[in-house]
């Protein structure tokens, strides 16, 4: 019973949705300073992403004319949820070694759960322009599953005994160093960052919200308390990936001594990728993101594979 | 002062509206979000969807043609919302107040909280507007 209630309040607080949230909404920040710097400008204050997701919390939610109100609603939190339990998941896995058999297929899962709700809140609002924004949004997670979860197994690929476990793939970094030694893995690593620019819908790959295009796209009809939802997990989801690819990749978390500096500079180094990325690329046509990812993307992946298969 | 108040006065996020606006004014507002004025220091953001919006930006001296647009685009905004409206025709209804398809000022045809003067107003007076705005909020 006791390890139950631990459970929830894992769930609940730290390393779940409370903490998840706090720092995905940090970490939101930085995005906006960083991106602000790079365009040469001062850029918001620290609380700023508290200060919006307060005030949405505050305000009306208006349900579209002919939208299902279930689907409309119900849809962001399912996408909210799944991000709490992967980081969860990780974070367990990270500092108590709580890991199961397969728990990082259930990660790669519960990480496309959050999208799965944007298409479906989007088809549910009845907006012609949140629609299109839906069958992009489907479009791209087709396009970026692939290569990702070439790479992803390419890190188990490289572990000896094979693992599904993500304490079993910490335990092999512990051991014999860092999978990002090798030259399979940083392939692998590549292609990760990349479709973890397309599952945040950062540009280049932000065709399904396309702000001058579609208005945003498959969040436009929400507001109020939903829509705070939506910018939630989409912040949580930028804490949860480079912790996910730490985890996988790069060693994971260290909690004692100077692992929490390193933990927190393998954390920013990821984030700054992922920033300088987004700043200084235009937006793709789905086509040509569809293309990009099953076609160089996947011949890359494939190519990690291999090698890690040969043993590089 | 509640915490989603708060939250509402630094967060701010404009929907433009060009009710009938001959475009100087809503260039003016691009200005602002250039690095030299940069009004992402004040937490505003422009947004697509009014679905989002904070404040109704009104350009423009509304005519015939856009009078149902502009009360319908009011109406779809989630309250509580603000509305400002922008330069001469916005506040007056400037040169065109005696033309024959004037249905504005802005203030006739939705309540205004803040008046941006000035055609167009400099983005100085914008920025001075809005910060107004947030201490009247």
């Amino acid at each position: 019973m006791a390890s139950t209630l631990g459970l929830v309040l894992n769930f609940l607080i730290f390393p779940g949705l409370l903490f998840t949230a706090i720092v995905g909404l940090l970490t939101q920040w930085v995005d906006r300073k960083v991106s602000a710097r790079v365009q040469w400008r001062v850029g918001p204050p620290w609380y700023q992403p508290f200060a919006d997701i307060l005030k949405l919390l505050g305000k009306e939610i208006l349900i579209p004319e002919g939208a299902g109100r279930t689907g409309f609603l119900f849809a962001p939190l399912a996408g909210l949820a799944a991000v709490g339990v992967v980081s969860t998941m990780l974070w367990l896995a990270n500092i108590q070694g709580g890991g199961f058999v397969g728990d990082l297929i259930g990660v790669l899962y519960l990480l496309t759960i959050p999208s799965l709700g944007m298409i479906i809140g989007a088809a549910a609002s009845g907006n012609p322009l949140a629609s299109v924004g839906a069958s992009r949004e489907m479009k791209l997670v087709l396009a970026y599953e692939l290569p990702f979860i070439i790479a992803i197994f390419t890190a188990v690929t490289k572990v000896s005994p094979m693992t599904l476990r993500l304490d079993g793939i910490l335990d092999y970094q512990a051991v014999n160093g860092v999978l990002l030694g090798n030259a399979s893995c940083i392939i692998a690593f590549i292609v990760a960052i990349l479709c973890a620019q397309a599952k945040l819908t950062y540009p280049p790959f932000d065709v399904p919200e396309a702000d001058t295009e579609l208005m945003d796209g498959t969040h436009m009809e929400y507001s109020g308390a939903a829509l705070a939802v939506v910018k939630l997990s989409q912040a949580m989801m930028l804490f949860t990936l480079p912790i996910f690819f730490i985890t996988i990749f790069w060693g994971g978390i260290v909690l004692t001594g100077w692992g929490i500096l390193y933990t927190i500079i393998k954390y920013v180094i990821i984030v700054t990728i992922i920033v300088l990325i987004k700043n200084t690329n235009p937006r793709v046509r789905i086509d040509q993101a569809v293309r990009f990812f099953w076609g160089p993307v996947t011949v890359l992946a494939i190519i990690g594979m291999v090698l890690a298969m040969v043993g590089l | 002062m509640g915490a989603t108040s708060w939250g509402f006065k630094k967060s701010l996020w404009v929907f433009h509206l060009n009710a009938g606006a001959c475009n100087n004014c809503d260039i003016e507002v691009l200005d602002c979000l250039t690095p030299r004025f940069d009004i992402e220091r004040f937490g505003m953001k422009l947004v697509g969807s009014v679905k989002h919006a904070d404040v109704l930006l009104v350009s423009g001296f509304v005519s015939r043609k856009v009078l149902p647009d502009v009360i319908e685009t009011y109406e779809q905004a989630p309250k509580p919302v603000a509305v400002v409206a922008l330069g001469a025709c916005g506040c007056t209804g400037g040169i065109f107040r005696d033309g024959y398809n004037f249905a504005g000022p802005v203030d006739k045809v939705i309540p205004v909280d803040a008046y941006i003067p000035g055609c167009p107003p400099r983005p100085e007076a914008i920025i001075d507007g809005i910060v107004k705005l947030m201490g009247k909020l």
